[in-house]
């Protein structure tokens, strides 16, 4: 466990200490702590300048008490024995107000799960000039061009931790580098994001230019008819339309009958191209290898060739089920249980532009945004493409067109899939970040054509 | 707080610096649900924090911290300004801000029956009554209820000489019931989606509701919905309820007002707006009978953008943004308002908490009452399509194309419903459909609305908006694209 200074092992010691004898004095033995601490720093540019930048230090102390198959949390930012004593008192005064839970399962023990390293130094030691260099290279790249940029560049460390009465210990630092991009010209625009644990994996130039030449490359847009097309959905469109199911891949949502999957585990519902994991520990993913209750992540097979096979379980998911749980538990009390949080979508090997090449007539899909579920149960999301929709014929792109909204059901979607390229780690704005790779699908349905 | 908060303005003035304000925030939130007969999300909590925004080298620099301390407040403040004089490394001309004056003022929002001091017996009691009452539906398989309560105290203080107090309690209460059979989820909520309404009240609002007394109702249409026909696909009239139509003015009016948005600053995250600065008291936004303020003064009542001063110590105020249906104002902030030409801000920065930045948020953006009859608006049509709460909501980066779905809708033949249609669906651009407005009902059927998840900005930040709103008619609107084969 890669202790860091922002949160010594020391001072989360003291806090769960602090917070275990608050509820001792009220006759409270079950006790779990989540400790969190974050600094964090973000410049965002517009119009080809700085306009907003920003840092942030917070830390948190949340403690849930568990008597009587009942439980509540309480939440504060202040570490003095005196807040964490009222907190404690809080989550007690609630949890003694509500009715005993049926499957609430004993706090969890410690368990080992293996460790991932996620902290990278250089990341947590960024200073506000080294990203304002790298925005000021972007920004020229876009002027160069004669166009317009807008984007973020963040970096961030922090670091959490989950105590129990029960001994579990469970301790996760991490950094993250984000860089995102829109390049504007008259009538187009282009886009690119990136993330990464260590920000000198950011080639920040490389990405400007390529979200400059997706802007040049649209210029004049063209309005096309809605209707269905063949698409090839570059990474983070298929990221962020087909991160919006995962939710469903849970036993809680199952239960609840809220779930896609309700009725169809175990059947053949997409091609026998589409394989889906769960996988904490996969090298391009970020995370800690442990839950919500401090329980190890398993890797699960959600998807295997088409067929739904697996889902998240969380403990209290598993008390009830009689399954074993499968680390993938938000902290309780909660409503929603539990979702896989490491989605590896298995590749191919056709990358993006020879998806195109082969095209004789399609629409290339950049991005997509506001993406919205219409139906819950046949799967099916609106949205609009954004930032970069071309039309592909005889296997080049001809021209940028007018964005179209979509409503298309995930399920037939994944049934359409005819390509699909390398996977690699993914950053959108719809949902987080994934490994994914890039999709050609036939009878992609667009509905509405907007005015740019 | 006010001294350590001046403290922190103190700290924050330095050579170089020529503008400083400062946030010190208290929050506290209760949050009380459940599923099926058991607890939910049952959890409180409480943070303390401050917010330093610096002008140096002509740019913005900010910094937060939980670190109350003398030495945590004097590094929040030296980082706020090693971020300014980074800024300037890609700046393209010196900020300039709008003059202001400088307030002394304590506001504290009203709030009748204090949520914090009830007992939390009582407040569960009634959330455990109603999910029991909407599972005694036949057909009913999942049912949900919730209350959320938070409380903030925020003094700002700003080196202009603004010392400004304010704290405002709001309330939230609904519930939503679902019903899965052969291959279908249908749900209702009430009194709106999105955990249902919200004011800036205290637990009177619950009271309000009647919970309890509605929910044998929508747990039936819940139900109901599964042998209701689907909702044809075609153009018609359509009726929308008052929260749907809340939610249709902060997405195709709210949004594009945002004078931020106009001029390019959420141009990689949020998008830009339709609503270029030459259309400005040129534009026919909606029909001669849509008439839209943005007004956060507490006489407009107690919405999730009413207050005393924004965030950077603006006084609230009313706006017109159509009038008649002319285009007529955006929202602006001090930074922004000499774009659209105006002398000063017309106080609408606001921030979801110590650690972020104010940005220009709706306050409160209201389609005022119109003078039909609520007979009048089902009635003057021999046909048209009523719909009543949201399921879905989307809308392009520009704001042109939108689409909604709603959870419920009627077909309605000479002011009387015939039949109940379910996955209504509607779609359109943003001044067509307001132009086609062709019936507002009046004062009585107004209500102003809350949605609480509104997001902006990078990092993200939530925000809680109002949205005043009585049932209207518009003409000609394209229904049920969502469903299309």
């Amino acid at each position: 466990m890669n202790e860091i200074e922002l949160l010594p092992h020391s001072r989360v010691r003291d806090v769960f200490g602090l917070a275990e004898s608050a509820a001792r004095e009220l006759g409270i033995r079950d006790v779990e702590v989540i400790v969190a601490a974050e600094s964090s720093a973000l410049t965002r540019f517009a119009n080809n300048a700085i306009h907003q930048n920003v840092a942030q230090q917070v830390l948190s102390v949340s403690i849930r008490t568990v008597r009587d198959n009942r439980t509540a949390r309480a939440t504060t930012n202040r570490l003095d024995a005196g807040s964490i004593r009222r907190a404690v008192a809080q989550a007690a005064a609630i949890m003694n107000s509500v009715k005993p839970l049926p499957y609430l399962p004993r706090m969890a023990g410690p368990s080992p799960f293996e460790e991932v390293d996620r902290f990278c130094t250089a990341t947590a030691a960024a200073s506000p000039a080294d990203r304002a260099r790298a925005i000021a290279e972007a920004i020229g790249i876009a002027e160069q061009a004669s166009q317009t940029a807008a984007g973020i560049f963040s970096t961030e460390q922090g670091a959490h931790a989950i105590l129990n009465s029960a001994g579990v210990f469970a301790y996760h630092a991490a950094t993250m580098a984000r860089f995102s991009v829109t390049a504007m010209t008259g009538d187009s625009s282009g886009w690119a994001k990136v993330s990464a644990v260590d920000r000198r994996e950011i080639d920040t130039a490389g990405f400007a230019a390529r979200a400059v030449e997706k802007a040049r490359l649209s210029r004049n847009v063209q309005k096309l008819p809605p209707g269905r097309y063949t698409v090839v959905l570059e990474p983070a469109a298929v990221l962020d339309l087909v991160g919006q199911m995962f939710g469903d891949f849970s036993a809680t949502a199952l239960l609840d009958q809220r779930s896609f999957l309700t009725g169809r585990m175990g059947q053949r519902l997409f091609g026998e191209n589409i394989s889906i994991r769960d996988d904490a520990y996969h090298p391009l993913q970020a995370g800690p290898g442990f839950d919500g209750e401090g329980s190890p992540r398993q890797r699960l097979l959600l998807v295997d060739a088409g067929t739904p096979k697996e889902v998240a379980r969380s403990r209290m998911a598993a008390q009830r089920d009689g399954a074993p749980p499968t680390g993938h538990g938000f902290p309780l009390p909660n409503e929603t249980g539990e979702a896989p949080v490491n989605i590896v979508i298995t590749g191919g090997d056709v990358p993006v532009d020879r998806m195109v090449a082969s095209l004789d007539r399609g629409i290339l899909v950049t991005r997509l945004w506001y993406i919205r579920e219409v139906d819950p149960y046949e799967k099916i999301m609106t949205g609009m493409t954004r930032d970069g929709t071309f039309l592909v014929e005889g296997g080049r792109i001809r021209c940028g067109v007018r964005n179209f909204r979509f409503n298309q059901s995930l399920i037939e979607m994944l049934q359409n899939v005819e390509a699909l390229s390398p996977s690699a780690r993914v950053s959108g704005e719809e949902t987080f970040d994934m490994v994914v790779p890039a999709m050609q699908v036939t009878d992609f349905q667009f509905t509405e054509v907007t005015h740019f | 707080m006010k001294q350590t908060a001046l403290e922190a303005l103190d700290a924050a003035m330095r050579n170089g610096v020529s503008y400083v304000d400062v946030r010190l925030i208290e929050d506290r939130n209760r949050r009380l649900s459940t599923k099926n007969g058991a607890a939910g999300d049952v959890s409180s909590s409480e943070s303390v924090g401050i917010g330093i925004r610096v002008i140096a080298s002509g740019c913005w620099g900010f910094a937060a911290t939980d670190d109350l301390t003398k030495n945590g407040i004097r590094r929040a403040a030296a980082l706020a300004v090693e971020i300014a004089q980074a800024s300037a490394l890609a700046r393209r001309h010196e900020l300039v801000l709008a003059p202001e004056e400088a307030y002394r003022a304590d506001w504290i929002s009203p709030c009748a029956i204090d949520p914090f001091s009830m007992p939390i017996e009582d407040q569960l009691h009634l959330l455990m009554a109603v999910d029991g009452t909407l599972r005694r539906t036949p057909g009913v398989t999942l049912a949900e209820t919730s209350m959320d309560f938070t409380r903030r105290r925020q003094v700002f203080a700003s080196s202009a000489g603004s010392v400004i107090d304010q704290t405002r309690t709001t309330t939230g209460a609904g519930f939503t019931v679902y019903s899965f059979k052969e291959n279908e989820i249908q749900k209702r909520s009430y009194p709106n989606s999105f955990g249902g309404h919200y004011q800036l009240k205290g637990y009177e609002l619950v009271d309000e509701l009647k919970l309890i007394e509605n929910a044998p109702r929508i747990a039936e249409e819940a139900v109901a919905l599964h042998s209701a026909d689907q909702c044809p696909e075609g153009v018609f009239d359509l009726i929308l309820d008052s929260s749907q139509l809340a939610l249709q003015i902060h997405e195709s009016i709210g949004h594009p007002i945002e004078l931020d948005r106009v001029l390019g600053s959420e141009a990689n995250y949020a998008g830009m707006s339709f609503l270029t600065l030459d259309q400005l008291r040129t534009l026919r936004y909606g029909s001669g009978i849509v008439n839209v303020v943005c007004d956060a003064r507490p006489e407009h009542g107690p919405g999730l953008g009413t207050f005393a001063f924004d965030d950077e110590g603006v006084p609230a105020q009313r706006v017109d943004v159509i009038r008649n249906g002319l285009f007529t104002g955006y929202m602006t902030s001090r930074e922004t308002a000499a774009a659209a030409g105006d002398a000063k801000s017309n106080g609408t920065m606001r921030a979801d908490g110590w650690m972020h930045i104010p940005l220009i948020r709706m306050t409160n953006v209201s389609l005022l009452p119109g003078e039909q009859s609520i007979e009048q608006v089902f009635g003057d049509v021999e046909h048209a399509i009523y719909m009543e709460t949201n399921r879905s909501w989307s809308i392009d980066d520009k704001r042109y194309n939108f689409q909604f779905g709603c959870e419920i809708a009627w077909e309605i033949r000479n002011g009387r419903r015939v039949r109940m249609l379910k996955n209504p669906s509607y779609s359109g651009i943003s001044t067509e459909f307001w132009n086609s407005c062709a019936a507002i009902a009046g004062r009585e059927h107004w209500t102003l609305w809350g949605v609480p998840n509104c997001g902006k900005g990078q990092p993200e930040q939530v925000m809680g908006t109002g949205h005043g709103a009585s049932p209207a008619r518009f003409s000609a609107v394209k229904i049920g694209g969502a469903y299309q084969e």
